[in-house]
């Protein structure tokens, strides 16, 4: 409920004269586990032919650079007596090929997110545990359904959703208090959109490398950040 | 007609009790597929599936997890619909009212469990005494499940003619010793369990993924620095939660008690085989299981919780348990206070023989 006031106070402020965008890229130092071939999968008889070959788990997607994919960059502190009218946008999840894409998102605490399923067959969405308070759910979603909301009124970084019907269908959510957060893309860059200036301690986390913390201080030109993360 | 007097009960109710136990075992075996494959919640309603009534749910609609959710919940009902069965048909033929009363007993335990399991549905997000919904109530329905078999297993052996043989033996023959040291050892296969499901239902992967050895070490560490390191190089496909130093702590637990069940199944083992039939032939049929028990326990690590032998290690866990527990219940001869005309049983001439060279049970 804290949490969901502080987004309610940030949506009806002003709107600060100085914001810039914050750009960066995270990369990963160490050499991560293989992936593995989610088996599983290719073996399903509708699965298999919605994802025809090998698919591999994204527990650590490294691109160019040993850059970091999926990682959820968030603003931890610093906006406090900040105005913005920022506002993110919806997250919206899709069930696709037996896969939730993304596989990492992120929305504001109380903002509702849109559930997809593009297969052709059906999925279950499930969220089962919550460490910060946040209601459970556990829906199904047929071929064709309608788009399902679904609101998370707590920060929680990460909440969990797993289908059971496919069980190795999982995908994650970064809950946080403020519109200012983004997902790394496969080369591990990433950028946030009209922080105001001033200075903030940014949160990098990933689900598998952990979490590390960086101070920033945004001018009206933004402000460009580079996180390194390490698997041992 | 009373096996008091050493009559066997009518054979129809042996069978009927076998079957039941039977389905049983392999509803049990269903289930331990649903929780290796992680698919208890593809089904999101109960009892209804789906909006159906289960009995009508479509055929093409039992895919992927669905199915085998289904096919359990369809297994359950089957079995609790034979359960009644067998209590109507004990109240009928069956002399005996303590057995009539275990029967009736059978069906309220398969009603509960029929409940736990759907309570395990709907309350998947609830969270009871601080423990997840998902966990608390999916513990509680495998050891149920556990102790619904051991009770229609145990209906078996008493519409035996094994049994019937027993309870009319002289008083004056000495009972086979060992009844307590397997009921104690049954105890703590149970226990034991009691912490396979605590680890099966928190669906977090294996805990530890090498055996012999934890992670390279005798007893691994788990200090924040160490979990860090573990729960990046776990790789789950299906199951993917980091590991907490609670399911490692548990997961050595498991371990030492497989390795002390082991150990004194085989020492109970070594100790029946001198009492001559059936003593001899029970304790080694329980002690090959438990020695295929701890073969598919490591085999379950080795291969990374393959979902059929972690399936295959919980139902030889639950026959070790209602093999153990009839031959505990059959050299103690049953729930005796209340049952002043109960003796240990066993083969008389085998009894007479070791009566001199044994210590004699206080049951």
């Amino acid at each position: 409920m804290k949490q969901s006031l502080i987004v309610a106070a940030f949506a009806a402020s002003a709107v600060s004269a100085l914001a810039g965008d914050v750009t960066g890229s995270v990369s990963l130092k160490g050499t991560p586990p293989p992936e593995k071939p989610i088996t599983p999968l290719m073996a399903d008889v509708n699965c298999g032919k919605a994802s025809p070959g090998t698919v591999t788990t994204r527990h650590f997607v490294v691109g160019a650079n040993n850059g970091l994919g999926n990682v959820f960059v968030y603003v931890k502190a610093g906006l406090e007596g900040k105005k913005s009218e920022v506002t993110a946008p919806k997250a919206v999840i899709d069930q696709l090929g037996c896969l939730y894409q993304p596989y990492v998102s992120g929305s504001v605490a109380g903002a509702a997110i849109e559930f997809r399923n593009s297969d052709a067959f059906l999925h279950n969405v499930n969220f089962m545990k919550s460490d910060a308070g946040n209601d459970t759910f556990n829906f199904a979603q047929g071929a064709g359904s309608k788009p399902i909301d679904k609101v998370f009124k707590n920060v929680e970084v990460m909440a969990k959703i797993q289908c059971n019907v496919h069980p190795w269908m999982f995908g994650y959510i970064g809950i946080v208090d403020n519109p200012f957060f983004a997902v790394t893309d496969k080369d591990g860059k990433f950028t946030i959109k009209g922080l105001p200036a001033g200075k903030y301690t940014l949160a990098f986390k990933h689900l598998k490398a952990g979490e590390v913390t960086q101070e920033v201080e945004v001018k009206d030109s933004g402000a460009t950040v580079t996180a390194i993360l390490e698997v041992k | 007609m009373s096996s008091r007097s050493g009559t066997p009960p009518p054979r129809s109710l042996h069978a009927l009790a076998w079957v039941t136990a039977a389905s049983a075992f392999v509803l049990i075996a269903i289930g331990g597929v649903v929780t290796s494959k992680g698919v208890g919640m593809a089904v999101p309603d109960w009892p209804t599936t789906y909006g159906y009534n289960p009995f009508f749910f479509p055929i093409d609609q039992w895919t992927g997890g669905i199915f085998q959710e289904h096919v359990h919940r369809l297994a359950a009902s089957g079995v609790g619909l034979l359960t009644l069965v067998l209590a109507v048909w004990f109240q009928v033929r069956e002399p005996r009212v303590w057995v009539r009363r275990l029967a009736w007993l059978a069906f309220a335990g398969v009603c509960v469990q029929g409940g736990l399991g759907g309570t395990r549905v709907l309350l998947n997000g609830v969270s009871v005494l601080g423990i997840p919904g998902s966990v608390f109530f999916g513990v509680l329905h495998a050891t149920t499940a556990q102790l619904f078999l051991a009770l229609v297993g145990s209906l078996t052996l008493v519409t035996s003619s094994l049994w019937a043989r027993c309870t009319a033996r002289p008083a004056n023959v000495a009972a086979p010793a060992g009844g307590r040291a397997v009921l104690a050892v049954v105890g703590l296969m149970f226990l034991q369990l009691i912490v396979a499901a605590t680890m099966r239902h928190q669906h977090a992967g294996l805990a530890i993924p090498d055996f012999p050895l934890a992670y390279g070490s005798i007893y691994p560490a788990t200090d924040p620095d160490s979990l860090h390191r573990i729960n990046q190089q776990r790789m789950g496909v299906v199951e993917d939660s980091p590991v907490t130093p609670f399911q490692i702590h548990l997961q050595m637990a498991h371990r030492v008690l497989a390795v002390t069940l082991v150990t004194a199944v085989f020492a109970v083992a070594w100790r029946l085989r001198r009492q001559g039939r059936p003593w001899s032939v029970w304790g080694g049929v329980w002690a090959g299981l438990l020695g295929a028990q701890f073969v598919l326990g490591a085999a379950t690590v080795w291969t990374n919780k393959a979902a059929d032998l972690a399936t295959a290690h919980v139902a030889v866990g639950a026959l070790s348990l209602v093999v153990g527990g009839t031959l505990g219940l059959a050299l103690c001869g049953g729930p005796r206070p209340s049952l002043s005309a109960f003796r240990p049983c066993g083969d008389d001439r085998a009894n007479l023989k070791t009566a001199a060279a044994m210590p004699v049970s206080a049951s």
